[in-house]
């Protein structure tokens, strides 16, 4: 087959896709040339063209910084956190839920678990600003019991737990889908078999149905590693103040203040960088172990 | 059908119900409280006397937020973003999905191109090149902001793709030997289809667009040009902030209340008439991108 045959009927396939690379060259690539702002003394009114370069002297000062080594561990140890609360809370919900075999109770609380999710986090973070306050509903409930009003979101000691449980609060619901999907695939006459072989319940919880979801918990367990620096930018910043910087400012909400609102692109630009970098070889390592360790590919 | 009836298992059954009541209640009931308080009246409102259920019943605080020249402006801008984003998505995801999902020999460079858009999908230029290409565009003000910058989300372009190649040969071969062309095969063969699939994408494309409210943060400098949720978010928590450990008992403060619950309201009403939707077919979406193999 001619080049000229093969485009005879090929022609559209390429005219297809042209709106498409058109778009992510302009706001995904050229993006990419412009972390070149890290190595230079940025200002805007120059370009990415015609700043100076400084080499590396943007990353030498940030790793100087207290500040920066700071925030760096604010966003694993919430990241971190997050991802373990979540996969936990979804496996043992998703256990629980293919448990009760009244369907309609089963759809109604799916139904209601789910609802989060879908809902924003200015919508949600409006939610806890007015129930977590001092004067809030949850400091009303405790005060029933004697106990103190407490700053859930003003103060360092409950600020990372405030934020780990209203993350699970939105998405544990979602991330039990991909669970309750897996157990439905598990063959019922697996449990059939070991009910006639007198297995109990719990026997054959542990026995058949764990074994059953351990691929898609590998699988599961190896994609959030892509995640560990992801630790909720929108939440955080819908949520945080200056009174809980110290343990809860996060690599993203750290380069949105330091760049767009004081204004120091580079600094922020090499921030902003030194993530993407860490971000991207962190998400080929969880595709490279998902596709060793469960047979996942993305394409 | 296995029959468990001693009484452990029953009362696995039982605590089990329970426990699973509860945890649903408890994820409902901050969206239950604030809800309560938007329909009650400014004493109880204020006085923070409103548990689970309005008191003092009232219209009074979403007339308020109705009769806000602002905030109608933002919902409106929101309405026009969802509809423009939303439709200009589809079309993209789609009109690349389609080429993608042929084979290298039907497509030659399909390996090039495939590789084109995954590495920009995991590779993150950052916030503030991003930003700078925005700007320098000229789009700051603009819904152009709002919509151009993640007019092909690429995840979805996957999904599509996956799903278009589950389309049986047969029927493109057969549609091909009498003679129609690419543009016929995708409109008379693939879209109808792939319709649960295009219904997924818009809706979560439909959702994230409603949602969104950082960009308008970013790249609306005049705040009359704010989307729903960026309006949103001055209103429920720029001024929360200020009011960071302000006596409790500041009745300027909590006499707003009322009000930033029914704003809170009205901008998840559009989620919860899609909710049932969602649900269903999302649902049905992740799996088929999710958990393919």
């Amino acid at each position: 087959m001619t080049i000229r045959e093969y485009m005879k009927r090929a022609w559209p396939l390429y005219a297809m896709i042209i709106p498409g690379i058109f778009f992510v060259l302009l706001f995904r690539y050229y993006p990419m040339y412009g972390v070149v702002i890290a190595f230079q003394d940025f200002s805007p009114a120059k370009g990415f063209l015609n700043s100076p370069w400084v080499g590396w002297e943007n990353f030498e000062f940030l790793f100087s910084l207290p500040e920066f080594w700071r925030i760096l561990g604010n966003t694993l140890i919430i990241a971190v956190a997050k991802i373990v609360a979540d996969q936990i809370g979804a496996i043992i919900l998703s256990l629980l839920l293919n448990e009760a075999r009244m369907l309609f109770f089963r759809r109604a609380i799916q139904t209601l678990i789910y609802l989060p999710y879908f809902l924003s986090w200015i919508v949600l973070g409006g939610i806890l600003l007015d129930v977590l306050s001092p004067y809030g509903i949850l400091n009303q409930a405790i005060g029933n019991f004697g106990v103190e009003p407490q700053l859930f979101l003003g103060s360092n000691n409950w600020f990372r737990g405030t934020i780990i449980t209203s993350g699970f609060w939105k998405n544990v619901g979602f991330s039990t889908i991909i669970y309750l999907a897996a157990l439905t695939a598990i063959n019922p006459a697996l449990h059939e078999a070991a009910a006639i072989d007198g297995a109990g319940r719990f026997r054959r919880i542990w026995h058949i149905t764990l074994p059953g979801i351990r691929p898609t918990i590998v699988l599961l367990a190896a994609l959030s590693l892509g995640d560990v620096l992801q630790a909720g930018f929108e939440q955080i910043l819908t949520l945080y103040s200056p009174a809980v910087y110290r343990t809860g400012d996060i690599i993203d909400t750290n380069v949105y203040r330091v760049g767009l609102v004081s204004a120091q692109y580079s600094l922020a630009g090499a921030v902003g960088l030194f993530k993407s970098l860490i971000g991207f070889g962190l998400i080929l390592l969880s595709y490279w172990l998902a596709d060793r360790y469960a047979g996942y590919r993305i394409l | 059908m296995i029959r468990d009836s001693n009484w452990s298992s029953r009362l696995f059954d039982a605590s089990n119900y329970v426990f699973l009541t509860v945890f649903a209640l408890l994820c409902l009931a901050p969206m239950v409280h604030i809800f309560a308080v938007s329909l009650s009246g400014r004493a109880p409102a204020t006085g923070g006397f409103v548990s689970f259920w309005p008191i003092d019943f009232t219209l009074e605080n979403y007339q308020e937020v109705m009769g806000s020249r602002t905030f109608l402006r933002s919902f409106l801008i929101s309405v026009t973003r969802v509809l423009t984003g939303a439709s200009l998505n589809m079309i993209l995801i789609i009109l690349t999905a389609y080429p993608l999902s042929k084979t290298p020999r039907a497509f030659r460079g399909r390996t090039i191109f495939i590789w084109f858009f995954v590495f920009a999908m995991l590779f993150d230029g950052g916030l503030i090149p991003s930003f700078m290409v925005v700007r320098s565009l000229g789009l700051l003000n603009t819904l152009g902001a709002l919509i151009l910058p993640n007019a092909l989300p690429i995840f979805s372009v996957i999904l599509m793709m996956n799903f278009f190649r589950d389309v049986p040969k047969e029927l493109e071969e057969s549609a091909v030997i009498d003679g129609a062309s690419h543009w016929k095969v995708l409109w008379y063969i693939y879209l109808p289809l792939s319709l649960p699939a295009i219904a997924t994408l818009t809706l979560l494309s439909s959702v994230n667009h409603w949602n969104a409210w950082f960009d308008g943060l970013i790249y609306m400098t005049d705040t009359a040009n704010y989307p729903m949720q960026t309006f949103l978010r001055t209103v429920v928590v720029e001024l929360d902030l200020t009011n960071i450990g302000i006596d409790p008992r500041d009745l300027q403060r909590l006499s707003d209340r009322a009000i930033r619950g029914a704003q809170i309201v009205v901008a998840t009403v559009p989620i919860l008439v899609v909710y049932p939707f969602l649900q269903r077919y999302f649902i049905s979406g992740i799996k088929l991108g999710a958990v393919k193999e």
